[in-house]
């Protein structure tokens, strides 16, 4: 009973802690790690993309490492966007592999979707004839952006051009090259288009350097640097879902679902406290126990919030009490059937515990089941649904009894 | 209270209830969001646009709210839907993107299946884990038969909200999309609760009324019940209602299919899975 109360009132501490804002308590200690709650898109806008991978070409064995390091090449040519807590993961539908990308409060959704989807083929490519006047008179060689150690921006005379330094590999190729054209033109394709007039090799380059000077803008310099630098993408990739979703809705959203929240909770306190008196005020201290948990826990896991995540939150409000009520009507039947008080306290806790045990267990089979079902927003949904579930049982169960019993004892 | 003296007025309501939606859902189907069918939601704001002039580019164009209009396509990728802002806007400046979704045709197949996939999925479980937690009711009682009795309440449930939601989608066009099924879900979650109340009743009364016909143990059961699975299902229809009320546009037909599926289920356990259960085991009694 002490171990009880002890074991509460420090969950109570922290999920206080947690929930204070955190230039309040910071000052005294520091969570090690960051609790704001995470925004869904659908409260901050943004866009959620989904990526289908395209595996034909590989053999089964290599198909999972392809689609793995696709997705690391996605999240650093996200990385240079900097936007903040990107989503990038993969997903399996039967035989298919995709990647999904979730990106909040960005701002030029068209502009992250050509960098992301950019494949970035560097090729340095030799002539076939002595002078060349089409792109089809170049042929590939062995040389490619896979032999790239750094590329950087450059300006010279003023213009931003991209220089380019190969691995100790490339630089061999390279040397090899360049000895075998000298005096012919050597073109450099990006994505399968040449992006300048073909320089003339004057002499063999073997300190592995090169410059290409196109006709770049800084920003279309900057942006090249950084799809060579990320390398090319392993496997084609094509979206097969996109969903942009604005902002403005949030904010308000948002504003609205906490004012349903605090409603849904007075009322249901009332309820209880209309229909069990004492018992009632007991059931309602343990749902606003209840309710901090489950917010601690949103922050701690973290769950991303949607608006179907908040609705979820709020419904199980609802649905906490339900185990109080349970207990407290079986404790009136014992009461009626002759029992003393505190035997009918006990005897309702332990006589209520099948039903409430089985009505918990089947929703939290359709809770996992949902969760299977979903993706992002369903996802959130059926995880604070289970999570609900369980700190219910702690609340309903545990603390409502605790404070029973306190109550009680003191009274005699 | 001789509550089961009234079965058959019981599922004379619930045939009452489920009848329009059926015939609507034969009829009219279910307004599919692109979520299923796959294709493009556009939406777009201008002051200045005509209605007839958006329906040249889009299959369908709905006017919902002042200037705000949305367009509902084939698949169109994002360079392709830029194409179509920039004519938009070549012609009336003011236009701007409030909303673009697209779904490739095989994600909605998908989605489709895997719907259907979660309702049975979820069924067979709750028969199971129902039938396998009341192994124990006596002989020669069977505990399947309280599985399979609350899992045609709970079908009882979800065929309430689909046939609801199709007589919505043919007056206010209400499209159902992911968050139906995630809400039809966890109707059936808790469509069992109230029923598992009853049931439990049942189990415990079972062997202290050995006199009594399954029928007036069902009934007594039920009576002892009655207000407690009343009132969880209230506290839970109080704050879906409090949702409706308060909760804002975007959530709005999600908290309506929630709430429809839960003041379902509360009567459905009551007044179907507890008179469907006793009228099975009776008969299988009697013979």
């Amino acid at each position: 009973m002490k171990l009880k109360l002890l074991l509460i009132l420090s969950v109570l501490a922290f999920a206080v802690y947690a929930n204070l804002p955190p230039g309040l308590t910071n000052k005294y200690f520091r969570f090690p790690r960051d609790l704001s709650l995470r925004m869904g898109l659908d409260l901050q806008g943004g866009v959620h993309l989904v990526y289908q991978a395209d595996t034909s070409k590989l053999a089964d064995a290599d198909k999972a490492s392809a689609v793995e390091s696709t997705k690391a090449n996605i999240e650093r040519r996200i990385n240079s966007l900097g936007v903040s807590e990107p989503l990038i993961q993969i997903a399996k539908s039967g035989t298919d592999s995709r990647i999904i990308v979730e990106l909040a409060g960005i701002s030029d959704i068209n502009q992250a979707i050509s960098l992301i989807g950019q494949t970035a083929q560097l090729e340095f490519r030799e002539s076939k004839v002595a002078t060349p006047s089409a792109q089809t008179d170049f042929k590939t060689t062995n040389l490619s952006g896979a032999d790239l150690q750094r590329a950087t921006v450059q300006f010279q005379n003023g213009k931003s051009s991209v220089g380019l330094q190969f691995s100790t590999d490339g630089a061999k190729k390279f040397a090899e090259i360049t000895k075998r054209n000298v005096g012919r033109p050597l073109a450099i394709f990006l994505d399968d288009q040449m992006i300048m007039n073909p320089p003339l090799v004057s002499n063999a380059i073997t300190d592995g350097q090169a410059v290409i000077t196109g006709n770049f803008t800084v920003e279309e310099a900057k942006r090249l640097v950084i799809n060579l630098n990320a390398g090319a993408l392993p496997l084609p990739i094509k979206i097969i879902e996109q969903r942009n979703v604005g902002a403005t809705l949030g904010a308000e959203s948002i504003q609205k679902s906490l004012f349903a929240g605090a409603v849904g909770l007075v009322v249901v306190c009332l309820f209880m406290i209309a229909n069990y008196g004492l018992k009632g005020v007991l059931a309602d201290l343990a749902l606003g126990l209840y309710v901090l948990i489950t917010l601690t826990l949103v922050r701690l896991v973290p769950i991303t919030l949607t608006l179907a995540g908040i609705a979820g939150v709020i419904l199980s409000i609802g649905m906490a009490v339900d185990a109080n009520i349970l207990i407290f009507e079986r404790i009136k039947e014992e009461i009626a059937w002759g029992r003393p008080k505190k035997a009918a306290v006990e005897l309702g806790f332990h006589r209520a515990w099948n039903s409430i045990k089985d009505s918990n267990m089947s929703s939290l089979i359709t809770a996992g089941i949902l969760f299977w079902f979903g993706t992002g927003s369903v996802r959130g949904f059926a995880l604070t649904l289970a999570l609900g579930i369980a700190v219910s049982l702690f609340s309903a169960i545990t603390v409502t009894k605790t404070l029973l019993d306190l109550f009680y004892n003191r009274s005699k | 209270m001789k509550l089961l003296k009234y079965k058959f007025i019981y599922f004379a309501i619930s045939l009452i209830i489920l009848i329009p939606g059926t015939i609507s859902l034969v009829k009219n189907g279910l307004k599919l969001s692109i979520d299923f069918t796959g294709g493009t939601l556009l939406e777009i704001t201008s002051a200045k646009i005509d209605k007839a002039e958006l329906e040249k580019y889009a299959t369908l164009v709905q006017k919902s709210s002042d200037n705000t209009y949305v367009l509902r396509t084939h698949e169109m990728d994002n360079s392709q839907k830029e194409k179509l802002l920039a004519e938009l806007k070549s012609k009336y400046d003011d236009v701007v993107e409030t909303r673009f979704e697209t779904v490739g045709p095989v994600v909605g197949k998908e989605l489709t299946q895997k719907a259907f996939m979660a309702m049975g999925v979820a069924s067979l479980m709750i028969i199971a884990y129902i039938a396998w937690s009341f192994r124990h009711v006596p002989k020669p009682y069977s505990s399947w038969k309280f599985g399979v009795s609350a899992v045609v309440a709970l079908l009882h449930d979800a065929l309430v909200v689909v046939g609801i939601f199709s007589i919505f989608g043919a007056v206010w066009h209400v499209e159902i999309d992911s968050l139906f099924v995630t809400a039809v879900l966890t109707v059936i979650g808790f469509s069992v609760h109230d029923t598992i109340v009853v049931f439990d009743r049942v189990r415990e009364n079972l062997p202290k009324m050995p006199k009594n016909t399954f029928e007036e143990v069902v009934d007594f059961s039920l009576s002892e019940t009655l207000v407690r699975s009343l009132n969880t299902s209230l506290t839970a229809i109080l704050t879906l209602v409090v949702l409706l009320l308060f909760g804002g546009e975007s959530i709005r037909w999600f908290v309506a299919a929630l709430l429809i599926g839960i003041v379902s289920g509360t009567y459905s356990s009551i007044f179907n899975a507890a008179p469907i259960l006793s009228i099975w085991e009776s008969r299988s009694l009697a013979r």
